[in-house]
């Protein structure tokens, strides 16, 4: 789960990492009004889940309260990468003397969280780290025994000469890795970590992401979620528990796994059409999941043919027949579906299809040849 | 011969009175899996089926059920301790099924059964299969035949897809291992490609990978260094489109974006025959053991 960066700021202030004061305005006057309040130099800032904000025009800086009501004016409203801006930071502006990068992510090879620090911070960080790799120092946490005391140094000192800022820094490394664990998180990063010309370190801006298989120990992370930066109808889906990613094409794919539905995508493609959606339905699956899956893939005006294609293992087919059963008896199709499903219970779901005066095909690429068949000639 | 499980296998089920627990004890029984134990703490002393002893720990599996090889059903945030408690009870293979495991909690998993010894399999993992020997997990027996290629999947359903295919065209499988596809697994492509070069009764090998991540790209370097036996794959996520990706750590850890191009590049370059879709698989195996 994505949160934004205000609320990722939040967490970290309240772990005790020092943040400009900054707050959230959903119009131009509140963003006005906390300029004011801040005084000097402000930066308005779009709270989207993606990242380039800066690059997309998202990130101003305003030297007066009525300037920061313009460009928040400017930013409200605005896509970024597909996504509609609702709410922007306001936040007192750093001098500048220097940028750090600090991030941590969980990482699939040293299967442990792995701080990345360098004093080569800021927007162009990926580059330091493709075109100068020895910039950027990588150390792996055991997670059983917390990030040490010689650790959080050695990444201060990794940074700074002066012995001062190096504690300072590793204040911050202990207090980050305190906020990605307790936070559940998969990634936590503050770029840049400046150095005013005062000397203080601040963090100036923060992202995390927290591992979604955290959600269910984790109440008050769950509150931070902001469903109105997401996609509707993915919304639904996660709260029906399914994985759905909305595409642009014309073939409603229902999948159980993800390995699958990305295969399943993929023939699509191949044979010429094009996948609406990615839905993944899970394993254990009750037929009230598959009710729900067809509600959201209908809900789309663009989907012209219905495929289904279940391998039953942890999944029983015999639920999911069920599921198309219960669906369309309350909900008739107005476009037609294809149906392949083979494995668990497999027997139970052919019966049960059958007497609904559903048929079921047992071959992937002929069922998916024919749900691109059938949307072609819909769609024509 | 086969890896990882055989007809020594002596299996506990974790979580053998649960939805998903009874259900798969019950098909793995069919299969002729020996299931010579349950846990469920609470309910030691009853039997499951009439027939299977359910224990209240692990460590009583163990010492008075004979088991060597654990498989775990139980609810996500009681995997950890109940993979923990497996290899700590002496098991020697423990395969997790569960799936939405939170990958902090494998952050401290991993290193405990690396140090016990043990060889863990998953978590969110379909399990493993040595078709008409045994079989640990959900992967449904009746779509593997014996016979001697090995395979091993990231995914679950499509390793169905595959296997079913294979068994459909007349190939058969000496072992089949769903490695599971969350970022913290105990066992990888290379442990299971390794285990397949040394397994006398295995030919060839398929590798099925998905987008995210380097292990595939790892892997096909693996098998241009280390293995004499043909290896062929498939990516799952080819047009998969790209994500709106959040911070920087991710590129700057791994230099790469891990799509299903790179990672197909990769198989190219290593002599790894690469499946454009799941049937292809087929036609390569065939080419290349004659």
């Amino acid at each position: 789960m994505n949160i934004h960066e205000y609320q990722a700021k939040e967490i970290l202030r309240s772990h005790g990492v020092p943040i400009p004061p900054g707050e959230i305005a959903r119009t131009p006057e509140e963003a006005e009004k906390l300029a004011e309040q801040y005084g000097g130099m402000v930066v308005v800032k779009a709270q989207v889940h993606a990242g380039g904000r800066g690059k997309a025009g998202g990130v101003k800086l305003a030297k007066t309260p009525a300037e920061a009501k313009e460009h928040a004016s400017r930013i409200l409203g605005m896509e970024i990468k597909g996504l509609k801006v609702h709410t922007v930071l306001v936040t007192s502006a750093a001098d500048i003397a220097a940028e750090a990068y600090v991030g941590i992510i969980l990482d699939r090879d040293s299967k442990k969280p792995v701080f990345m620090v360098s004093a080569a911070g800021g927007i162009d960080i990926e580059e330091v780290a493709a075109e100068t790799p020895e910039k950027i120092l990588k150390l792996p946490v055991d997670t059983r025994y917390g990030l040490r005391g010689y650790e959080a140094m050695r990444l201060g000192f990794f940074l700074y000469d002066d012995v001062k800022k190096v504690k300072v820094a590793a204040k911050i490394m202990q207090q980050l890795y305190a906020a990605f664990m307790e936070s559940g998180a998969s990634l936590a990063e503050i770029n840049p970590l400046v150095t005013t010309p005062e000397g203080e370190i601040i963090a100036v801006d923060a992202k995390m992401v927290i591992d979604d298989n955290e959600l269910d120990r984790l109440p008050k992370i769950v509150a931070l979620r902001d469903e109105t930066a997401e996609e509707p109808s993915e919304v639904d889906a996660r709260n029906s528990n399914l994985t759905f990613i909305k595409l642009d094409g014309n073939v409603g794919c229902v999948v159980n796994g993800a390995g699958l539905a990305m295969a399943t995508m993929d023939l699509v493609k191949y044979y010429g059409g094009d996948p609406a959606n990615f839905l993944d339905i899970g394993g254990s699956s009750n037929p009230e999941k598959v009710v729900n899956a067809l509600r959201i893939i209908t809900a789309d005006q663009n989907v012209k043919a219905i495929l289904f294609n279940i391998f039953g293992g942890i999944t029983r087919t015999d639920d999911v027949a069920n599921g198309i059963v219960t669906a369309t008896k309350a909900n008739p199709l107005k476009v037609p579906i294809v149906i392949r499903l083979t494995g668990t219970n497999e027997e139970i779901a052919l019966k049960i299809l059958n007497e609904n005066g559903f048929s079921a095909m047992t071959d992937m690429d002929e069922a998916v040849k024919k749900a691109v068949e059938l949307a072609t000639q819909e769609a024509a | 011969m086969s890896i990882f499980i055989d007809n020594d296998t002596k299996l506990v089920v974790q979580g053998i009175t649960g939805r998903d627990g009874s259900f798969h004890a019950k098909q793995m029984m069919e299969y002729g899996t020996q299931v010579v134990a349950g846990v469920t703490p609470g309910k030691g002393g009853l039997k499951f089926e009439n027939q299977v002893p359910i224990y209240n720990t692990v460590y009583e599996a163990v010492e008075k059920g004979g088991a060597n090889t654990s498989v775990i059903y139980v609810p996500p945030m009681g995997a950890a301790d109940a993979m923990m408690e497996a290899a700590d009870a002496g098991i020697k293979l423990v395969i997790c099924i569960t799936e939405g495991v939170p990958v902090l909690d494998m952050t401290k998993v991993y290193p405990f059964i690396k140090e016990k010894g043990a060889r863990l399999i998953g978590p969110n993992c379909p399990g493993a299969i040595s078709p008409g020997k045994s079989k640990v997990g959900i992967i449904p027996g009746r779509i593997c035949k014996p016979g001697r290629i090995g395979l091993v999947s990231r995914s679950g359903t499509l390793t169905y897809e595959v296997v079913h295919q294979m068994t459909v065209a007349g190939i058969g499988q000496s072992s089949c291992v769903g490695i599971g596809g969350d970022p913290i697994n105990g066992t990888n492509f290379i442990d299971c490609l390794e285990a397949f070069q040394n397994d006398p009764d295995t030919d060839a090998v398929v590798m099925i990978g998905e987008i995210g991540g380097t292990d595939e790209q790892e892997a096909a370097r693996f098998v241009k260094e280390k293995m004499t036996k043909p290896v062929v794959g498939f990516i799952a996520g080819q047009t998969a489109p790209p994500g709106r990706r959040m911070g920087h750590a991710g590129a700057i850890i791994s230099g790469s974006a891990g799509t299903a191009a790179e990672k197909m590049q990769a198989f190219e370059e290593n002599g790894v025959g690469v499946a454009k879709r799941p049937i292809d698989v087929i036609g390569l195996l065939k080419e290349r053991i004659k």
